[in-house]
């Protein structure tokens, strides 16, 4: 349903899309991964004809998003940061402005619109203005908007950025629905959890490159398992430490000094971690914190790309989208 | 549907959006319709005494000017709310949906010329109340006052391509202002075009604000009798308006949708 093949973009020297490829098939679902300034939002903005590439091939639906971009519009829906709601209109006049400019008869657009905020839990509040909604009401106006007209491909853009815990899995037990009744989906998405959740399969780009690709496991096991994350409580016992967990890792040890930190890759999570806390105590070393952690969206970017995504977030910033989105987002990162 | 009939019912869908705004926002429709009113008591009371124009008093030959001028500021507003637009995600919506290409830009100038007609309303009472007349039947008054609104609509184009084009709506106050103050004040709006003097005298004779002063003050019948200054713009006022709505529209409508098609939302 959605493919593309060798898309650039470039927004005057910096390369925001540089040959990336895509394949979508009908009733699955992309998760496209990647830190602040992959080129993630672009991508979408291309695909949703907001954006003309300087190069490569592009399909939605079959059809040829460059020469027909009219055509692609019937037949898709944009959900996510890329697009929003009026917030002067309510919930309702959202939806049915948006239906009628789907050129929706008056009758058909009303009952569809009266029809999504019932199924999004929004109809108590479908007469007031949505500047009065929460962020996950917004959100969810918002997902509403891009399926009015029932379309076969649905771009969600970083669907639950800056939402509480309960409003994502809302979010994500409708996107489930929506795939399970049929709809291709495109997810762009910072967080690993996510992409696990909703995604058949991932591709994880970086400064516009796709650098891996596959089903969350996949990913992870490129990563590697999990490991243990233990901060010392006298920087004096790092190396002592050091060595004994190299002794039980199955990979390097990682040493953050300043931090008095120490992250071991382990095999058999609980057994290593009681071996550990076993060792360090017969050497007399004081922890101050220690866990087992599994692999975050980071940590895909530390072994993919030897910098995460924090740091690629400082670099660079999409298409000149302020730095506020991005401090925001990094919150919620970590 | 046709690509026109499209158009035109997608542009209602964006000006109706536009006025729910202004109907759940009032406080700015209320701070637009106040200049209006200020600027005809200001101007009748503070410089009514002091400019003398022959044959009629300055409050009544003044209306038209103020109304001149007032329409053309609002129509600034135009490129206000499509900067404002710009900068929220809606516009990506818009621009993701299978609508036309010029419905938002043609929806906003339309909504604009509802509050224009508001403020021409309220400057009409206004004036009325200091003692301004219509001395000319009601068609012709009506057509001084679409000339007006028509003049505006074609400005409400200027400014939103100003306003697809500086980004902020602060830079469009500016700009707007930067345009608008020569234009509507180095012409026949407040002062008889003969007192200015050499340079400023050609422009104002050619300026079509002066234009449609004088067009609205010969429709509401307060020239008194004067015989407006012997050059073309000003002998046939409503011809050379026009002229001018035809070529502002046939250039900058194409050059707005243009640039609405180029943006992206920031």
């Amino acid at each position: 349903m959605i493919r593309t093949e060798g898309l650039v973009k470039r927004y005057g020297d910096v390369v925001a899309l540089d040959g990336l490829d895509l394949a979508v098939p009908q009733g699955t679902v992309l998760g496209l991964l990647g830190p602040n300034g992959a080129g993630k939002t672009t991508a979408v903005r291309i695909l949703t004809t907001l954006l003309v590439p300087d190069a490569g091939t592009v399909t939605v639906a079959g059809i040829d998003v460059k020469a027909h971009p009219d055509q692609v519009r019937k037949r898709i829906g944009l959900s996510g940061q890329s697009a929003a709601v009026d917030e002067h209109l309510t919930g309702f006049e959202n939806l049915d402005m948006v239906g009628r400019l789907y050129h929706m008869p008056k009758e058909k657009s009303r009952a569809r619109a009266r029809e999504l905020l019932d199924v999004f839990e929004l109809d108590e509040a479908a007469d007031r203005p949505t500047k009065t909604y929460s962020g996950g009401m917004r959100r969810r106006l918002d997902l509403a908007a891009a399926l009015v007209a029932a379309p076969d491909v649905i771009f969600l853009d970083e669907p639950t950025t800056g939402l509480d815990p309960r409003s994502r899995a809302n979010m994500w037990d409708t996107i489930q629905k929506l795939v399970r009744e049929g709809a291709t989906v495109l997810l762009t998405t910072q967080y690993m959890e996510e992409a696990d959740r909703l995604a058949d399969d991932i591709v994880v780009i970086d400064r516009g490159h796709k650098i891996a690709q596959g089903t969350a496991d996949d990913l992870k096991r490129q990563v590697g398992g999990e490991r243990i994350e233990t901060v010392l409580a006298d920087a004096a016992d790092l190396a002592p430490a050091q060595t004994i967990l190299a002794g039980l890792s199955v990979g390097e040890v990682q040493v953050d000094d300043q931090a008095r930190r120490l992250i071991a890759p382990v095999s058999g999570n609980v057994d290593s971690l009681r071996n550990v806390l076993q060792r360090l105590a017969d050497a007399n070393i004081q922890v101050a914190d220690i866990g087992v952690r599994r692999p975050t969206l980071d940590d895909v970017f530390l072994s993919l790309t030897g910098h995460s995504a924090d740091e690629v977030a400082e670099d660079e910033s999409e298409d000149g989208k302020g730095p506020k989105r991005q401090s925001r987002e990094k919150e919620v990162v970590r | 549907m046709t690509a026109v009939a499209i158009a035109f019912s997608d542009s209602i869908v964006i000006a109706k959006r536009n006025l729910i705004k202004i109907k759940r926002v009032p406080d700015m429709l209320v701070w637009t319709l106040m200049s209006p009113i200020m600027f005809v008591l200001l101007f009748g009371y503070v410089f009514g005494g002091a400019i003398d124009v022959r044959g009629t008093t300055y409050r009544e030959f003044l209306i038209a000017g103020v109304f001149a001028q007032t329409v053309i500021f609002g129509a600034s507003w135009t490129g206000v709310g499509m900067a404002e637009d710009m900068t929220k995600g809606v516009i990506d919506r818009f621009r993701s949906l299978p609508m036309s290409r010029t419905a938002v830009l043609a929806g906003r100038t339309a909504s604009d010329i509802v509050s224009n007609s508001l403020s021409i309303l309220l400057m009409g009472l206004t004036g009325l109340l200091i003692g301004w007349r219509i001395r000319t039947g009601p068609l012709e008054a009506i057509g001084g006052i679409l000339l007006l609104l028509l003049f505006a609509y074609a400005f409400s184009w200027i400014m939103a391509w100003v306003g697809l084009k500086v980004k902020t709506v602060e830079m469009v106050n500016n700009a707007g202002f930067m345009v608008i103050f020569p234009l509507t004040f180095v012409a026949n709006t407040f002062v008889p075009v003969e007192t200015l003097a050499g340079p400023l005298k050609a422009f104002a004779y050619w300026n079509p604000v002066s234009a449609v002063a004088q067009a609205a003050r010969e429709a509401f019948g307060n020239t008194a009798g004067q015989i407006p200054p012997d050059v073309w713009s000003l002998q046939n006022p409503a011809l050379y308006t026009l002229i001018w709505v035809g070529i502002i529209l046939a250039v900058f409508i194409p050059l707005s949708t243009r640039e609405y098609n180029k943006a992206s939302s920031r």
